[in-house]
């Protein structure tokens, strides 16, 4: 005999409907993919990277494994959810074939297993027999699942306590879906032991006893009560699911599909794709992107923090402003704990956003350099710089380098502002120029000074030469014995500038060639979580005053343990800095130059 | 009941207020930071609009003050305590005062040209201050480029760390353009044959004679206004500067060489004015230099009874007008010591 | 009939009251910073593009100003977006938001 109750159709509507969403939306993107990634999804899933990608989706998607390294209380909210359902859902399942005759049961069978069956043969205490323990494992995950709950609700006014100073402002999907999500749990326990008070057994350790209570209070009501109360449990369930698709709760299933897609090596594409899609739903909305933006924590610009502008790309909402209105820091990106390329999200819809206009670019002269070994591209900003530049010329003529300084009338821009403003296409004919000029200047070693032409030149020009930022370069010079340093005996504190940090993954050299010369301070937000000067050529939308209180803020924080020098490594850092700086601001280059002996 | 005047900063405006007050019958003690009185007049070599020699006024103002007036030079005031209806001066000698009226006189400093690295100062030998070439022309000593050349092309760079937000300064430094005119005709008396530059954005000729003197630099001179702003600057082998600027009235890029390239830098308010009103809870404006009571009618007074102000620690001021400024500003305190 | 030197050819004048001022509402909404210009040129002067070709940043703030937008839609496509403009501005223009919402706005207006 099949259990049914019409109470159970609200859940089982929804879940049909959910499931019916996941595979189709699944199927949507899989099959978008282009045909490569299509062959590497099909080879992923008979290969070792399938079972990997399942570890990951057991510690990310529900151990909440990042989450964790955050801030502890935060990864226990997120995981006793996750994990915590997961759990349930699976103990439930293996509980309800202790009941069932039939192999296959309907699904709504073992979530409502307790308005079916009351099973007075075990006792609640009874947690040596098989039903016993399951009996006291469904009342223990469902414990596990309302501490979290707790949790959140205190997140609501304390998020300071979980590393949080701003939380995600909600839409109304997201309320719906929450109202629901919060309701799920708790309704069940009330559920489940007003049903075990009336029979007076089928409970475990927190359901029968609060259920015994419940049927010394309400009597012989408390059986409409527990019927109403199923209703109200499975109501919450079918909401919940009919809204998911909606809501931020999408990110569970469609994490999962990022988490194979990167496993199967799929790689992120420059324009809309599956991919960015795929991410773009994956965003969890746990807002950790927010407290890190510098625009909301300093410049007081709140409606523009990743996960607010990947929701409104979600929704297609999402405007012209909002999408230029971004220092593409990379710190978001830094601290996701869902490794959303939400740098390169931003650049897709700037591309979208650029419109039919074309650049004219055919002015572009034929590149005519002189050969050398050594190629030196200062950068356009550099030139704004010259005392950087000063110092380069000083330390390569010291060095006896034999170099040609390619851009020194002046030079075509590297093309990573152009491809900042999502232009990727017109970026290329510069990086076309800038790259017949380097490989007829016949060097093997290219050098700059500006790290926003360093990234593009790695990333982008393909180049058969080895390409260096000149910390790096400096660095090998000084090693190999070329420049003679003496220390200048000055505390300094050092920036790590954007593109060449978080960018490009260069800390140590600037690093070790201020040890040589100066003593460090330490400064407290840095390397990986180093803050933006203001300056960044990412974004567009913004007004002069609003990146000056980027600008003074990350001084304050910059010079808190008192250095007498700022040093950084890129011309445009440089001068951001100077203009608001009480302190001096110099170049990594500067500092080695002032250091070699008259 | 004798009441006391103090007045802090002894350069044009506190020497003129000293005097007047004096002059009125009140005791005043002037406090100077430096060994000598005179602020910056003393670095000045010929004045605009007329090139007279500034030591002519410098003599001036301190024959006025004679003995009437009580001056204290290598005086630094440490703390201001603001009694009822008094103040007592705590002085870094370790010495404290105490008087009625309080006068701010302390003035500006110049701006670090050093900030607007692109124009490369203190990187290039041949980029030099105007301050710096007031003092080239006061010492008397030959001008040359740092290579002992003598100049055949030389530069004004107009309005550097005046009207621009990158200095955090949007505030038009007033006097720059009239100096800029007069050392370049100075230049030219030197070497008629040198070529003679100015890269401007506007030119304020806001005070007499001082459009007939861009006149005479055009008509006698033949100096070169090219309406522009400079961007930035470059070294050539030789050590001359290249510098680039848009020619706004063709509107075409230029680029060009010369051998001496001479920054106006503007006014700032100094660091010691800050302090001082910091002591006293006056308001500072936007443009970080001192708020008076009313910007038309109480221009010498403050918020605060009893504290007053004269001369450029409100803004830039050119020397006329700080000694007229300081004169008004004798009167009020003169008028507000009787009601006490 | 005899041209006479003084004949006002049409593509000289610029007709204000005719002129186009929509693409400048659009910039005065979208990017005030170009209220604040007053010509000074140091954009133009320092610019990477405008040394290689018949470029002025400087001038198409002013050409905006006057409605002028025939010659905007050639000139926005020669900016390479580097961003000197901007560090040397005296009045905080933002100049490379300045032209893409240019752009924007020509496209809108299409």
């Amino acid at each position: 005999m099949i259990s049914f109750n019409l109470f159970v159709l609200p859940f089982s509507f929804g879940l049909i409907y959910l499931l019916y969403m996941i595979i189709r939306w699944w199927t949507k993107w899989i099959r978008a993919l282009p045909p490569e990634d299509r062959a590497r999804f099909r080879k992923g899933i008979f290969s070792r990277q399938f079972f990997s990608g399942l570890k990951e989706v057991f510690l990310e998607s529900l151990v909440h494994r990042k989450m964790f390294r955050r801030n502890a209380l935060l990864g226990f909210m997120h995981m006793s959810f996750a994990l915590g359902w997961f759990l349930l859902i699976l103990a439930g399942n293996i509980e309800s074939r202790i009941y069932s005759t039939s192999h296959v049961n309907p699904p709504y069978y073992p979530i409502f297993l307790k308005f079916f069956i009351h099973d007075r043969t075990v006792l609640w205490f009874e947690i040596n027999t098989v039903p016993g323990f399951f009996r006291f494992l469904m009342d223990f995950l469902l414990l596990f699942i309302l501490s979290g709950l707790i949790l959140a609700m205190i997140k609501r006014g304390r998020s300071r306590w979980f590393g949080m100073t701003r939380t995600t402002h909600s839409q109304l999907t997201d309320r719906v879906a929450l109202v629901c999500l919060w309701l799920i749990f708790p309704v069940r326990l009330l559920a489940e032991s007003f049903t075990d008070g009336y029979y007076g057994a089928g409970g475990g350790f927190a359901t029968q006893h609060l259920g015994n209570l419940f049927a010394v209070l309400f009597r012989e009501s408390s059986q409409h009560i527990a019927y109403a109360l199923w209703w109200l449990y499975s109501l919450a369930l079918g909401i919940f699911f009919v809204t998911l698709p909606f809501s931020r709760y999408w990110h569970i299933p469609t994490e999962v599909l990022l988490i194979f897609f990167r496993r199967f090596g799929i790689p992120p594409k420059r324009i809309a794709s599956s991919f960015s899609q795929v991410e773009i739903g994956a965003c969890s909305r746990c807002g950790v992107c927010i407290d890190v933006c510098q625009l909301g924590s300093a410049a007081r610009i709140h409606d523009i923090q990743a996960v607010y502008f990947l929701r409104s790309v979600r929704d297609e909402q999402v405007s012209r402003d909002i999408t230029l209105r971004c220092l593409v820091c990379g710190r978001c990106q830094e601290t996701c704990p869902v490794g959303i390329n939400i740098d390169l999200i931003r650049l897709i819809e700037r591309y979208n956003f650029s419109g039919s206009h074309a650049s004219d670019f055919t002015y572009l002269p034929e590149p005519a350099p002189r050969k050398a070994q050594v190629a030196y591209f200062a950068g356009c900003m550099t030139h704004l710089t010259p005392s950087i530049i000063r110092a380069m010329k000083g330390i390569l003529q010291e060095a006896g380098i034999d170099y040609h300084f390619l851009d020194e009338e002046g030079s075509v821009c590297c093309g990573r502002p152009m491809m900042l403003s999502g232009k990727h296409e017109q970026a290329g004919e510069l990086i076309r120029f800038n790259r017949e000029l380097i490989l007829q200047s016949g060097a093997d070693t290219l050098v700059t000074s500006c790290p926003i032409c360093f990234r593009v030149f790695r990333e982008e020009y393909n180049l058969p030469v080895r390409i260096l930022h000149h910390t790096q370069y400096l660095l090998e010079l000084i090693k190999s014995g070329k420049v003679p340093l003496q220390t200048v005996f000055r505390k300094v504190a050092y920036h790590d500038p954007c593109d060449l940090g978080r960018g490009s993954n260069e800390y140590r050299a600037p690093r070790e060639l201020l040890a040589k010369v100066a003593e460090l301070v330490e400064v407290p937000e840095e390397k990986e979580d180093a803050l933006c000067c203001g300056g960044s050529l990412g974004i567009y939308t913004i007004s002069s005053r609003k990146r000056d209180l980027i600008t003074s803020d990350a001084l304050d924080k910059l010079t808190s343990s008192g250095p007498e020098v700022l040093v950084t490594a890129c011309p445009l850092c440089k001068k951001t800095f100077s203009r608001l700086a009480g302190i001096e601001v110099l170049d990594v280059a500067e500092m080695v130059y002032g250091a070699i002996p008259e | 009941m004798t009441r006391t005047t103090v007045i802090i900063g002894g350069g044009v405006a506190g020497m003129t207020a000293a005097s007047r007050l004096a002059d009125l019958g009140e005791q005043v003690i002037l406090l100077e930071r430096e060994e000598q009185v005179g602020g910056h007049l003393r670095n000045w070599d010929r004045l605009f609009p007329n090139r007279r020699p500034g030591y002519e006024v410098l003599n001036y103002l301190t024959e006025e003050l004679g003995s009437k007036v009580d001056i204290r030079c290598l005086q630094t005031v440490t703390t201001i305590f603001s009694g009822e209806r008094d103040f007592q001066l705590q002085l870094a000698s370790g010495k404290s005062l105490r008087c009625d009226a309080l006068l701010l006189a302390t003035g500006f400093d110049l701006f670090d040209a050093r900030r607007k690295e692109e124009y490369g100062y203190a990187i290039y030998d041949n980029v030099i201050t105007s301050a710096e070439l007031e003092e080239l022309f006061r010492s008397g000593a030959p001008i040359t480029t740092r290579q002992g050349k003598v100049p055949k092309r030389v530069g004004f760079v107009h309005c550097v760390g005046s009207r621009d937000e990158k200095a955090g300064n949007l505030y038009c430094s007033k006097v720059c353009c009239v100096t800029g005119v007069k050392q370049a005709i100075e230049i030219k008396e030197l070497f008629p044959e040198a070529e003679v530059f100015g890269f401007y954005m506007d030119l304020r000729m806001f005070d007499r004679h001082f459009e007939e003197m861009y006149y005479e630099a055009q008509q006698k001179w033949d100096i070169n206004f090219l309406r522009g702003r400079v961007s930035e600057c470059a070294e050539n082998q030789d050590q001359s500067i290249v510098l680039k600027i848009e020619d706004t009235l063709t509107s075409r890029p230029l680029k060009m060489t010369v051998d001496l390239l001479v920054l106006l830098v503007g006014f700032v308010p100094s660091p010691e004015t800050l302090r001082l009103a910091a002591m006293l809870d006056l308001p500072v404006g936007e443009d970080r230099f001192l708020e008076p009571a009313d910007e038309h009618t109480k221009s010498t007074l403050t918020v605060k009874p009893g504290v007053f102000l004269a001369g450029a620690v409100k803004g830039p001021f050119s020397i006329s007008n700080a000694i007229a400024d300081a004169g008004t500003a004798a009167l009020q305190i003169h008028a507000y010591l009787k009601t006490l | 009939m005899k041209e006479f030197g003084y004949t006002v050819h049409k593509e000289r004048l610029i007709d204000y009251d005719r002129n186009d001022k929509r693409v400048l509402n659009h910039l005065k909404k979208h990017e005030p910073s170009v209220l604040t210009c007053i010509a000074c040129g140091s954009c133009t002067a320092t610019c990477s593009a405008g040394q290689l070709v018949d470029f002025n940043i400087r001038l198409v703030q002013t050409l905006l100003r006057r409605g002028e937008i025939e010659p905007l839609k050639k000139e926005v496509r020669k900016c390479m977006l580097c961003g000197k403009c901007i560090l040397i501005c005296p009045r905080g223009v933002n100049m490379r938001n300045l032209i893409l919402a240019i752009q924007t706005a020509i496209d809108k207006l299409q």
